[in-house]
């Protein structure tokens, strides 16, 4: 019954997540809310697993989540219920390739998808900066500003950031700096 | 059936070796698809890019199972995609058993604790790049905003979001082009 509803959701995911590994997370999200599968902590250490491990990140998400919810079996499933939509859509769309492409309405569709799927990553990005940067619980308690942010984990974000912009690694590269970042400094779990 | 075979090998071998899909497999596909083997030009394999991305699901599983289908038909399509997502499936199963046997460890808590703050900042990294092709005009910048807002502020389904943009593309555009033939038939 469960591998059922995993291969479902995931299908559902598969068919509307437009784009790269990165569109599939803020549906993830929202998978998390509805079935409480995983909390966002857990799917923060699977992002960071499945962008440093070989292969798609969605498909690497896909095959995480289902292994965390059943085991193997759930492994499978989940990763065939988000390859399904695609495996269809294409085979569908190679029959007719040109048309597809130079239709004036489908372009005008992701006119629309474009941004709309910016904005999701972006939120899912702020959902993130949520459980590893800010102290929320500290907002409501303590009114003083200094107590919001997790300092060094701030710092650490800027280095990152820096760290990106000016050498433009393979991000197997950060995560492996800010695991030891993580070790050296004792951030907090 | 050997050459069902060989495709499924070959493309167990790009999801081996492929960090981060997407763009990433390009360079991996020109080589291993295009100059090794001839099985598709670097041409059709810029186009199954263009159309794998505006299409539902994973860029390099999209482009997977058009190759596959340009070169053992359907059957063909389904086996590149299953090669393709072979590795993934036995690389994280493995990972996810082991990980859960340490993740009780200080160290691998606080370990983890610095990776989710690194991988915060690679999506947003992402974003802003996306951002960059996507949000192009005003409209854009509207539907990215209200997308962005809607999801954070409101718990309604990223599905309906989905939908909803694609209209507002569509009707915007064919508003516009509407609207500039009624100034004077310039094209939109």
């Amino acid at each position: 019954m469960i591998l059922l509803q995993l291969f479902y959701e995931f299908f559902k995911i598969g068919l509307f997540a437009v784009g790269g590994g990165a569109a599939t997370i803020p549906f993830l999200y929202s998978l998390s809310d509805a079935t409480a599968w995983f909390s966002y902590t857990d799917l923060a250490n699977m992002i960071a697993i499945s962008e440093s491990t070989p292969g798609a990140i969605g498909v690497n998400m896909s095959s995480y989540v289902g292994m965390t919810v059943a085991g193997i079996p759930g492994c499978i499933i989940a990763t065939l219920g988000l390859v399904a939509p695609s495996i269809i859509v294409i085979l569908v769309i190679a029959h007719f390739l040109k048309r597809f492409r130079d239709s004036r309405l489908v372009q005008d569709i992701f006119y629309g998808l474009r941004p709309a799927s910016t904005g999701l990553i972006a939120s899912a990005c702020l959902g993130l900066a949520q459980i590893s940067l800010l102290d929320v619980g500290a907002l409501t308690s303590i009114y003083t500003l200094s107590n919001l942010f997790h300092w060094k984990e701030v710092v650490l974000a800027l280095l990152i950031y820096m760290g990106i912009k000016k050498f433009n690694k393979h991000p197997i590269v950060y995560i492996g700096a800010a695991a030891a970042f993580g070790i050296i400094f004792q951030l907090a779990a | 059936m050997k050459e069902l075979w060989q495709l499924f090998g070959v493309f167990a071998r790009l999801g081996a070796v492929t960090f981060g899909g997407g763009y990433a497999m390009l360079p991996i596909l020109q080589r291993e698809i295009v100059e090794k083997r001839n099985w598709a030009t670097e041409d059709e394999v810029m186009d199954y890019y263009a159309i794998g991305q505006c299409t539902p699901g994973i860029i390099s599983v999209n482009v997977s199972t058009f190759i596959g289908f340009k070169l053992k038909g359907i059957l063909g399509g389904i086996i590149a995609t299953l090669g393709f997502i072979a590795p993934s499936i036995v690389i994280i199963a493995i990972i996810a058993t082991f990980i859960s046997a340490f993740a009780d460890a200080m160290v691998v808590k606080h370990a983890f604790a610095g990776i989710r703050v690194c991988v915060c900042v690679l999506i947003f990294n992402a974003v802003i790049k996306l951002g960059k092709g996507a949000v192009k005009d005003i409209v854009t910048g509207i539907v990215c905003a209200l997308v962005f807002l809607a999801a954070t502020f409101t718990p309604v389904s990223p599905i309906i979001l989905v939908v909803l943009a694609g209209a507002a593309g569509a009707v915007s555009k064919a508003i516009g082009r509407r609207f500039a033939k009624d100034k004077g038939g310039k094209n939109a």
